[in-house]
């Protein structure tokens, strides 16, 4: 399943799993990911300080005072996988509200892609979503793929400032700024649902690695009187 | 309840707490955070008779005004700091870093600022009255976790400290200075090969100098715009502390403690863990000299670097 694993620095191990990106490669990440972590909660192995699965490569981190990188390829190349070991596809459904308010780039990509807001939302809103990562912010999932009609790149100038709630399309993703961040994405809306919690200590992290996620319209009251 | 506590009376330019950093939490989108110089927090804490990943105060460039009230402290600064200590009968103390004072009720610490560096630490014996989130003090700012609610400390915030046990510190001093070297080494990145060689070259031939974008996040250089001759994005994917980034603008960034998890900029190189706390302590308008290192020297480095570590910290004793 690893294609190749070489080192990122002298505290890491970066694990190849192939140059595309889909569903299939993907599920091996988090395969590995979730192996991995059972055997790091039950103390299994030690040494290793941190995981980042993401579309296609894992980074494994560790302390350079426990073990070294050589000790940590070798323990990756000998770990047998159970596929499917702790199954995931929990599905998620997310209200979206896409007044103009919240919608900020329907111009642009009606524009770019000469095809109408209703036809965008119809696209979007048709489809059930992978989750293939979490992260660059946190609880941030990066969610695939999209219809090929409403695909489209990044801002040419990022904002510096995306609105907390946010769901943004490019290229053939989709995600949700859990924060208000910097970003380039195209925004088509906003949800009030909170999709990272950090009161919630247990379970921080709405959507994980794995989860289905369909996406349903909601209006501008619904919206302000959002109450979880 | 203990009721010893810090009133900020100026808050700094981005004072928090930060200890060894958080664990396992990159794959939730969390960085590890943690203090920038990890060397100068354990000292910190080693000066004052702490376990040496107790929670201490980090400042960069100006730090806080802060007034003691309701008993008497032990606390050590350490870094390359200026400080004032503002007694409450008008004396007023130059202070020295890597040593140990006693603050008395009332009296003002005066932390005016870092001087050829960017980050420094105060330590009190026992630590602060916070608590542990995901295993860790540390507060990241980016995502709002950790104690005061993730944020940095304001005009009047109060940072309590715990029950404390004077009798016992002695007065210790430890001969350390923070080193002003300018070379920092690093490992090639995974995506070396997609630098022409004329940009490999210049990497790590030419200076580069800090840019005025340098906070706990990465630091932005400039200098020589480095070629890229595949592609100037790559699939996002993870990034570990001290990973050399190039934007299509040929300009690297350095990631550091709070960085976003993932990126999608082609990695020329990874600072070595060694040289993780000098390059965290570089100021806008430094220079610096990137050397190739193999993994093997890195780790050899890595030793050298924990053994002189050791060897202050035992010198406390």
């Amino acid at each position: 399943m690893i294609i190749n694993i070489s080192n990122l620095g002298d505290a890491a191990a970066y694990c190849d799993f192939g140059s595309e990106v889909n569903e299939i490669i993907n599920s091996n990440v988090i395969d590995y990911f979730n192996h991995l972590s059972e055997l790091i909660k039950n103390e299994k192995i030690k040494g290793i300080t941190n995981l980042t699965p993401s579309y296609n490569k894992l980074i494994v981190s560790f302390n350079l005072n426990v073990t070294n990188y050589k000790e940590t390829k070798n323990l990756l190349e000998n770990i047998i996988i159970q596929k499917n070991i702790k199954k995931n596809n929990k599905k998620i459904k997310i209200p979206v509200c896409c007044e103009k308010e919240y919608g900020l780039d329907f111009e642009r990509l009606n524009t770019k892609l000469s095809i109408s807001k209703d036809e965008i939302l119809k696209l979007f809103f048709n489809k059930e979503y992978f989750c293939y990562m979490t992260g660059f912010i946190a609880g941030m999932p990066f969610l695939g793929d999209i219809n090929e009609k409403i695909r489209c790149d990044r801002l040419e100038t990022p904002r510096v400032k995306v609105p907390k709630g946010s769901v943004g399309i490019t290229e053939q993703f989709a995600n949700i700024y859990t924060f208000e961040s910097p970003g380039g994405w195209n925004i088509i809306g906003n949800t009030p649902l909170k999709v990272f919690d950090e009161m919630n200590l247990a379970e921080p992290t709405l959507i994980k690695p794995g989860n289905k996620i369909s996406f349903y319209q909601i209006s501008k009251e619904e919206y302000l009187n959002w109450n979880e | 309840m203990n009721n010893t506590f810090f009133e900020i009376l100026r808050p700094g330019i981005n004072t928090t707490i930060q200890d060894n950093g958080r664990n396992y939490m990159y794959h939730e989108g969390i960085a590890v955070s943690g203090a920038i110089d990890q060397r100068n927090f354990k000292f910190a804490n080693k000066l004052v008779n702490n376990h040496l990943n107790e929670a201490v105060i980090e400042f960069a460039y100006q730090g806080p005004l802060l007034r003691l009230k309701n008993n008497k402290i032990n606390f050590s600064i350490t870094g390359d700091v200026i400080f004032k200590i503002n007694r409450k009968n008008l004396k007023v103390e130059n202070g020295i870093c890597y040593k140990n004072y006693i603050l008395e009720e009332d009296d003002q610490l005066d932390i005016i600022s870092t001087k050829n560096t960017a980050y420094g630490y105060l330590s009190v014996n026992g630590g602060f009255e916070i608590e542990k989130i995901w295993n860790s003090y540390s507060i990241n700012t980016k995502a709002n976790i950790g104690p005061n609610k993730g944020k940095k400390y304001s005009i009047e915030d109060k940072i309590f400290i715990k029950s404390l046990n004077l009798q016992k510190i002695k007065e210790i001093k430890l001969d350390y200075s923070v080193s002003s070297d300018n070379i920092i080494r690093v490992i090639k990145g995974t995506n070396f090969d997609y630098f022409s060689s004329k940009a490999q070259n210049q990497f790590f031939n030419q200076n580069f100098s800090v840019t005025k974008l340098a906070d706990r996040m990465g630091i932005r250089l400039s200098g020589c715009k480095l070629e890229n001759i595949v592609r100037t994005n790559i699939k996002s994917e993870g990034i570990v502390k001290g990973v050399i980034q190039v934007p299509a603008d040929g300009n690297p960034i350095i990631m550091l403690s709070d960085h976003g998890t993932i990126g999608g900029y082609p990695k020329i190189g990874v600072v070595i863990s060694a040289d993780l706390d000098r390059v965290g302590q570089l100021i806008p308008g430094s220079t610096i000299n990137f050397k190739e290192v193999s993994l093997e020297e890195a780790q050899n480095i890595f030793k050298a670097y924990t053994e002189d570590t050791n060897k202050y910290l035992n010198e406390c004793n």
